[in-house]
């Protein structure tokens, strides 16, 4: 990360580079635009410069031809630019590939809490393999806080309360800046640390380091056992609360008649707060874990339920 | 232009001009006014979007008797006020300080009975905040219904009293004699606040009081 | 027949006994007679001390936050003291600064003058939201001399409502009550456009400087009130919990910036509005010509105003709202951009063929075009959703507001300062020295500013305290550039004190320009007119204005 005075951040996926593309675009189209305002100022400034006090110019009321050549020209070349840029956000926005690999986030004044499914936990350090999508799912602890990769061009507020996403595929290893970049507090400036993008062989021998020897996955169902969970989500008929194996990514019947999805946003208000969407044939009976857990110790039943199968 | 009339301010050419211009600020007031609760009813609609069954319950809690009662008592006030903002036009000057003062007394009727409203709320403890906790189950989300209760219930009350603050001047300036048949726009333009203030109540009356109910 | 002449340029008054014996400025020397005044110009007079009071202050953080960004590390202060420093930067220079400053002072003096009206519709209103003004600046000041305010001028929440352990209230009370200077300022311009033109004074007659201020008064009037009532909420969350942006009840902390940039974004158009109505008067006034496409620039401010209402998302694209909401808010931000490139257009046509020449009041509004220009096609950077995601929250947009807010408004309101001081004080300044710092101005600004777009694009976030290494270099360029915007901005502040006292007499109408205001004397009468004027013809009549003159001095030959 020693670098000199640059122009232009790194490059290390390839949405950077076609984030770059459009950009220098706009710093094409920007140039030509004030250079044709600054160049015709400054020939009208200089050609129709005040000769003598009592000039009086020819009065020109407007043309309409150039007032609809400069709305009709501008707006055609602002759609361009929404589409491009619209297209490039659709990609890089919508659902990651199938096969990216799951990284746990959660922002906390001031630092970041990173939780590999292997169970290498980390600091204010993101350690991935180069070539290979990566999701993150992200959440914090209290006040907004904003995930930020120059040199990836990606960037994604962490709001309480809820899970936000954001994925990459680095395509370049070498050590890169991240950045907390919503204002977070007094520490705000050192909400700050490295990603580090390993060859894929680099990156399995460092996450065998694991000093726990314990899996993410593993660490959610102590979690779950120590909250007594298992007591009424039993794998038995007749259990208290509905079955869990399975769950993750299907479709659930509401009391109200509603179905949903039950994906992360859903798991997460059914644990912090039970009574918002009933399942079908089930009594309000689970009480609130709101406060008895915090969103590392959330992730990772999270990873647990995304288990059973 | 020999003759000023005592009530005409020195920028204006003449009363007419006067009038339009008081009338068409308190018009853009009125506006500015809707975007004041449109912040609330904005924050209640995305909310009632997304916790239905919370508000529900929330609004089960609300006195209907108390806040129809009320409802009618403004409708009431609406109607003195015209009557006064009628006889302030017509010179009548007796009628005229009757009608304020009748329309003082049931806004001071109304603030009364929401005054009765707020402290059953107290006891219940469905004051928003560290105090909130209902005897019954209910979901954490029936608190942003309350809290919005009181901040829309609220707002529309303190809009009330300073109302019925003007309507004690109203009632001072006319028994000076200020008002005649020539000049009243005080008394016309005010009744437009009274009215206004009446119909956010008419729509916070079914939205916090009703759902759920049919 | 006439041939058409312009009066020989009569900057300053030739005949002593032509200086006009009453006026507003000499009507009253006491406190009471200036505290207790309804006389528009007065009120004016008395926003711009405040105002420039409130510059003052607002720039004395800023230079702490340059200061502090020459080195990487933290050497100066503490974080919890910068973080205050931008905060009371940003809250002193949007609130009681650029919101006020051109419709408070050049507005509030100009927009009875220039529709030849005695005075605003309602005149005690209009003192009324001097005080309110001044009501809430003394809060706000109370937040900074109790210990200062960490939230940054967004409060957003949960920081503001639950976490920081700042004046926030005190703070959010000033900006509460000042936001309904803003109000009824609004709503006296436009009850005062609409029902006191002087006769003749059509709509399509109106100086476009009206127009603009119309348009800044229907978003001061819509906007304003959305976010006093969002501020009122914050309040009540950090006071009693009632949990409304409190996610652990179900309380949605982006239900905030929702609200809160419904109403900011607008309010930048209130920054911008006026400042491109100056433009528009004294573009004209310095070439003698007509407007190019007048209706154009006229409505082009509505158009502005209107659009400013749809655009607010863009300030969420990263907040994880819908993909197909980003897209739509990326869209109608394309939009807005549209009737701003049409008025530079405009008036950069308007000098084709006219007859330009440089005193300061141009130099600002030739500056101005330029630096608008750049802001607003980094404008479009923004609203492009692929690079604003990476751009957003870092010195990108900080240098794209600047260029807007200080390059485009700042320098509108000094173009007007110097424009229309010979009518507020009836003194000229010196004409060298002006010219000079509008100069060093325009260098000190882009100095500041431009590396900040290198900067952001390179990733640097805004309201960084410390930052890594590779970014000092532009860092120390913009702390120099803003030593020289800082020299730039206290050179016109000492001649105009001069002018005061030791200024020359100014002519009623030393730049040979158009408008009513130009009609009567310098400094003008109580009543603004001796007669109420009858107005003939067009705004802008640079033609017809030289007829006139030349039929005047033929008359005096006679």
């Amino acid at each position: 990360m020693d670098k000199g005075f640059q122009l232009l951040p790194e490059q290390a996926t390839r949405l950077a580079v076609e984030v770059d593309l459009l950009y220098y675009f706009l710093v094409g189209l920007s140039l030509f635009f004030s250079l044709l305002i600054f160049f015709l100022i400054y020939v009208f400034a200089v050609r129709y410069r005040r000769r003598s006090e009592d000039e009086a110019p020819m009065q020109i009321p407007g043309l309409l031809k150039l007032e609809l050549a400069w709305t009709v020209i501008p707006f055609i070349l602002v759609v361009i630019v929404f589409w491009w840029g619209a297209s490039l956000y659709f990609k890089a926005y919508s659902a990651p590939p199938k096969d990216a690999m799951e990284i746990y986030v959660v922002g906390k004044q001031w630092m970041w809490y990173v939780q590999h499914p292997s169970g290498q936990r980390e600091i204010n350090q993101l350690h991935v393999p180069v070539g290979q999508a990566v999701k993150l799912t992200m959440a914090t602890e209290d006040v907004i806080h904003s995930f930020y990769i120059p040199a990836f061009r990606i960037k994604k507020d962490v709001v309480p309360g809820r899970y936000t996403h954001l994925w990459f595929e680095a395509t370049k290893t070498g050590v890169y800046h991240l950045f907390c970049a919503e204002y977070c507090g007094t520490k705000h400036s050192e909400m700050i640390g490295s990603v580090v993008v390993m060859e894929p062989a680099e990156f399995e021998k460092w996450l065998s380091g694991s000093e726990s020897g314990e899996t993410l996955a593993s660490a959610g169902e102590k979690k779950f056992n120590q909250l007594g969970c298992g007591t009424c989500h039993a794998r038995v008929p007749g259990a208290r609360g509905p079955a869990l194996v399975g769950l993750f990514g299907s479709s659930v019947k509401l009391a109200d008649g509603r179905t949903v999805v039950a994906d992360e946003a859903y798991l997460r208000e059914s644990i912090l707060n039970p009574g918002a969407k009933l399942v079908a044939g089930y009594n309000p009976l689970m009480p609130t874990f709101q406060g008895q857990i915090n969103e590392a110790g959330l992730l990772q039943i999270m990873a647990y339920l995304k288990t059973l199968k | 232009m020999s003759e000023h009339h005592p009530a005409l301010a020195h920028h204006f050419e003449d009363l007419d001009q006067q009038f339009e211009a008081a009338g068409l600020g308190m018009w853009a007031f009125l506006v500015q006014e809707i975007l004041f609760f449109g912040g609330l009813f904005a924050a209640y609609l995305v909310y009632r979007m997304s916790y239905p069954e919370a508000f529900i319950q929330g609004s089960h809690y609300l006195d209907i008797t108390l806040g129809g009662v009320n409802t009618a008592i403004l409708i009431c006030s609406s109607l003195t006020m015209a009557l006064a903002v009628f006889y302030g036009q017509q010179g009548n000057r007796r009628q005229l300080i009757l009608f304020l003062f009748l329309t003082i007394v049931l806004g001071a009727a109304f603030l009364g009975i929401k005054a009765v409203e707020y402290t059953h709320k107290y006891h219940e403890h469905l004051i928003p905040g560290p105090m909130f906790h209902p005897e019954e189950a209910h979901p954490p989300q029936m608190q942003i219904f309350f809290a919005l209760y009181f901040a829309m219930t609220g707002m529309h009350a303190l809009h009330m009293v300073i109302g019925i603050g003007i309507l004690v001047f109203l009632i001072y300036q006319a028994r000076q004699g200020r008002y005649s048949v020539e000049y009243n726009s005080p008394i016309e333009i005010f009744g437009l606040y009274w009215h206004f203030v009446d119909i956010v109540w008419i729509f916070l009356f079914p939205l916090l009081y009703l759902i759920g109910r049919h | 027949m006439a041939t058409a002449v312009f009066r020989p340029f009569e900057h300053q008054i030739a005949d002593p006994d032509e200086v006009p014996k009453k006026h507003y400025l000499n009507a009253g020397f006491s406190a009471k007679s200036w505290l207790l005044t309804v006389d528009h110009k007065r009120i004016a007079i008395l926003y711009l001390i405040t105002v420039t009071l409130f510059f003052l202050i607002g720039g004395l953080f800023a230079v702490f936050v340059r200061l502090e960004l020459m080195t990487p590390a933290a050497d100066l202060m503490q974080s919890e003291t910068y973080n205050k420093m931008f905060t009371m930067h940003g809250i002193m220079m949007v609130f009681f600064f650029l919101i006020p400053a051109i419709p408070a002072i050049l507005g509030n003096f100009l927009v009875p003058l220039m529709i030849g009206a005695r005075d605003l519709a309602f005149p005690r209103i209009n003192l009324l939201s001097w005080y309110i003004y001044m009501i809430g600046g003394v809060f706000t000041f109370a937040a900074v001399l109790f210990g200062g305010v960490d939230t940054g001028w967004t409060f957003y929440t949960p920081y503001s409502s639950t976490y920081s352990n700042t004046n926030v209230i005190l703070a959010a009370v000033g900006i509460f009550i000042t936001g309904f200077s803003s109000i009824l300022t609004g709503l006296n311009f436009i009850v005062t456009i609409h029902k006191m033109r002087a006769p003749g004074m059509t709509w399509f007659r109106m100086p476009l400087f009206i127009w603009a201020h119309y348009a800044t008064s229907l978003i001061q009037v819509l906007g304003t009130p959305v976010v006093a009532i969002t501020i009122v909420l914050v309040g009540l969350e950090r006071l009693f919990h009632i949990g409304i942006f409190d996610p652990a009840v179900g309380g949605d902390p982006l239900l905030f910036q929702h609200l809160f940039w419904f109403y900011s974004h607008p309010a930048v158009y209130i920054m911008v509005l006026p400042a491109m109505g100056v433009m528009s008067e004294l573009i004209t006034c310095f070439s003698r010509k007509k407007i190019f496409g007048y209706e154009f620039v006229a409505f082009s401010s509505l158009a502005i105003a209107v659009i400013s209402f749809l655009v607010w998302g863009h300030h969420m694209f990263t907040t994880g709202q819908s993909i197909y909401a980003g897209m739509v808010f990326s869209f109608l931000s394309f939009l807005v951009a549209i009737p701003s490139a049409i008025k530079v257009f405009n008036w950069t046509a308007t000098l084709y063929k006219g007859s330009v020449s440089y005193q300061a009041p141009m130099l600002y509004a030739i500056g101005f075009i330029g630096l608008f220009t750049v802001g607003g096609l980094t404008g479009m950077f923004l609203s492009t959703l692929a690079v604003d995601v990476h751009v957003h929250d870092t010195y990108f947009i900080v240098a794209h507001f600047h260029y807007i807010m200080v390059g485009g408004t700042i320098m509108a309101y000094l173009g007007g300062l110097h424009f229309w001081w010979p009518k507020i004080t009836g003194r000229l300044y010196p004409e060298g020295w002006s010219r000079f710092a509008a100069l060093v101005v325009f260098v000190g600004f882009n100095l500041t500013f431009f590396p900040q777009f290198v900067l952001g694009y390179l990733g640097m976030p805004r309201r960084y305290h410390v930052y890594p290494e590779e970014f000092q270099v532009l860092n120390v360029l913009s702390s120099a550039g803003a030593t020289i915007l800082g020299v730039g901005y206290l050179i016109p502040l000492i001649y105009f004190i001069w002018s005061l006292k030791s200024g020359p007499r100014a002519s009623a109408n030393p730049w040979s320009a158009t408008g009513l205001e130009w009609q009567t004397t310098s400094p003008p009468p109580t009543h603004n007119f001796d007669k109420t004027p009858v107005v003939t013809g067009d705004a802008y009549d640079y033609a017809k204005f030289a007829r006139e003159n030349a039929k005047a001095e033929e008359a005096t030959l006679v």
